[in-house]
């Protein structure tokens, strides 16, 4: 108990030295007119995991695809309020630049079918200019090493991507993510179409990963996030309850929403 | 006494169930049958009928005069691959690109309007594309020639292969689009290469289906190439064309004509068959 005052305490005294990556600022989105998340004012802190946990519909995945401008593209979509990454708005980054900077992983395994596990792991950069056979080679080790992949593919590197498991094509996902050299790693529900198996795999990488990347992660199972996570975030109907360590998320949640949720009530 | 129900009820359907799947396997066995029925039909008997006039001077020899023995295609033969080449040159870039615009900015106003004009065009009759090719370049250019030809052909290739295009594009999924994005792969590059690449095999299938219908048009062809009983000089000069030759030889009243004609037919049906191969050969995915 001592333990963890201290602790808080320590962590009031020292918010001002906290790196924070990612800042939103009333960042509301909005399909068609309705609003998805609404006045979202969140902080994800430098090198950890923060997840992102609510219910169906609640804007998580939402709010994460707005940082690597993912709504560009869907029909309908407005985004307004401030997103800044690394001290700087989104908007005065070139648009490639912010998907490279930031990295994302999706709920659905989505290697490309027409290339091979290392032209896979390599996309990013082969697909931009072209670069040394030597230092590619060197490139997929590292990222398939670090996506916890390396020592189940490195004899077949040239065989089709379809033909791996769900789990593995899972992380050949983040290898490739990886690839591009990110800081910061999104993941939408990455194991949600997975067993526990390969989730757990992919649970131990990000472990691993968060040493050197800023990690956020939506996930619907709180179990994960309870596992995984450093901080939580807690969304609810669009708009941000509550987020703070995940410890305290989920012993002791400031909110009434946040404890019905977290200890099961409905969601 | 309640299992037994279900036991009844399980073996009940269970035939009942048995014989309507072979029922209707049979069906689609049959259907498929009936399907590749006329192509072997047409062609044994096109090799049958023209099986005498099938040697080597046809593929070599240009066509002779009537009463005098011999004499080929060989003008024909080239000629139609000459004007298929123009034809794709022309519509299989426009009907890709066009299929790419329809497929990935879907949402404006343009789309539609491409799409809707592709749906008419690929109803117009091939006479009357032919009839606009010969209004549009064999009149101002005072004769006519295997440009105008090959344009003709290129025009009715257009909303086959755009139409393909878009449907094989669609199918890709929503996801791969939005993997290469957020890898950082700028918009014309995810589409070109991860998009345009996932569906080449049904896009292929959709140009070769092009291909074959051009190869096999007489209408477009009768007043823009015209047709040459001799080898052509140039692409903006009359060019023989297998179907135009086939066309002539038929309303002839010559025994050995006929003949010719029906080994042209082969010929033709045999040409399309071929490069449908070598296409697929050449362009076989490295996974499946």
């Amino acid at each position: 108990m001592q333990e963890l005052l201290t602790e808080n305490r320590a962590e009031v005294i020292n918010e001002e030295n906290i790196k924070f990556d990612i800042l939103t600022n009333n960042l509301t989105v909005s399909f068609f007119g309705n609003e998805a998340i609404s006045d979202v004012n969140v902080k994800i802190r430098s090198k950890s995991i923060t997840a992102i946990i609510g219910p169906s519909g609640c804007g998580k995945s939402t709010l994460l695809r707005s940082i690597n401008l993912m709504h560009d593209l869907t029909p309908g979509a407005k985004v307004t309020g401030k997103i800044t990454i690394h001290g700087k708005d989104i908007s005065e980054y070139d648009m490639t630049h912010v998907r490279r900077k930031v990295g994302m992983v999706f709920q659905k395994p989505n290697p490309f079918p027409t290339m091979s596990v290392y032209d896979n792991v390599v996309s990013g950069l082969t697909l931009n200019r072209k670069y040394k056979k030597s230092y590619l080679d060197e490139i997929v080790e590292i990222c398939l090493e670090h996506a916890g992949l390396w020592e189940e593919v490195k004899d077949r590197l040239k065989i089709s991507s379809m033909a791996l498991s769900g789990g593995q094509q899972q992380r050949l996902c983040i290898a490739r993510t990886l690839a591009v050299g990110p800081e910061i790693i999104l993941l939408d529900e990455p194991t949600s179409a997975l067993d526990p198996i390969s989730t757990s795999k992919i649970e131990e990488t990000l472990q691993l990963l968060k040493k050197d990347y800023t990690i956020v992660i939506v996930t619907h199972n709180m179990q994960q996030a309870a596992r995984t996570s450093d901080f939580t975030a807690y969304f609810f109907l669009g708009k941000l309850i509550e987020h703070g360590k995940t410890r305290n998320i989920f012993t002791s949640p400031k909110e009434k929403l946040t404890e019905d949720y977290v200890t099961g009530r409905f969601g | 006494m309640k299992q037994n129900y279900y036991e009844l009820v399980s073996r009940n359907n269970l035939l009942k169930r048995k014989s309507i799947n072979v029922v209707m396997l049979g069906l689609c066995i049959t259907a498929g049958f009936l399907a590749i029925l006329p192509l072997v039909y047409i062609f044994f008997y096109t090799l049958m009928q023209g099986a005498s006039s099938l040697n080597l001077e046809f593929f070599t020899e240009i066509p002779k005069p009537v009463g005098e023995d011999g004499g080929g295609m060989a003008n024909a033969i080239v000629g139609t691959l000459i004007l298929v080449g123009l034809g794709s040159a022309f519509g299989i870039p426009v009907g890709i690109f066009a299929g790419i615009y329809v497929a990935e900015y879907s949402k404006s106003f343009l789309a539609n309007v491409i799409k809707f004009v592709t749906d008419v065009l690929s109803g117009v009759p091939s006479i009357v594309i032919g009839i606009f090719a010969y209004g549009l370049i064999v009149i101002p250019m005072q004769r006519f020639s295997a440009l105008a030809g090959g344009f003709a052909l290129g025009v009715l290739m257009v909303p086959t292969v755009t139409r393909i295009t878009e449907e094989m594009l669609k199918l890709v999924p929503h996801s791969l689009r939005e993997a290469a994005l957020a890898l950082g792969i700028p918009r014309w590059k995810t589409t070109l290469r991860i998009v345009l690449k996932t569906a080449s095999g049904g896009i292929i299938t959709g140009i070769l289906l092009a291909i074959a219908r051009a190869a096999g048009e007489t209408a477009p062809l009768l007043f823009t190439s015209f047709g040459n009983s001799f080898w052509s000089s140039s692409l903006d000069g009359p060019m023989a064309s297998i179907p135009v030759q086939i066309f002539n030889y038929a309303i002839s009243p010559y025994e050995d004509w006929h003949r010719k004609a029906w080994a042209g037919a082969f010929v033709l049906i045999a040409l399309v068959f071929v490069v449908s191969l070598i296409v697929r050969i050449s362009t076989r995915k490295k996974y499946n």
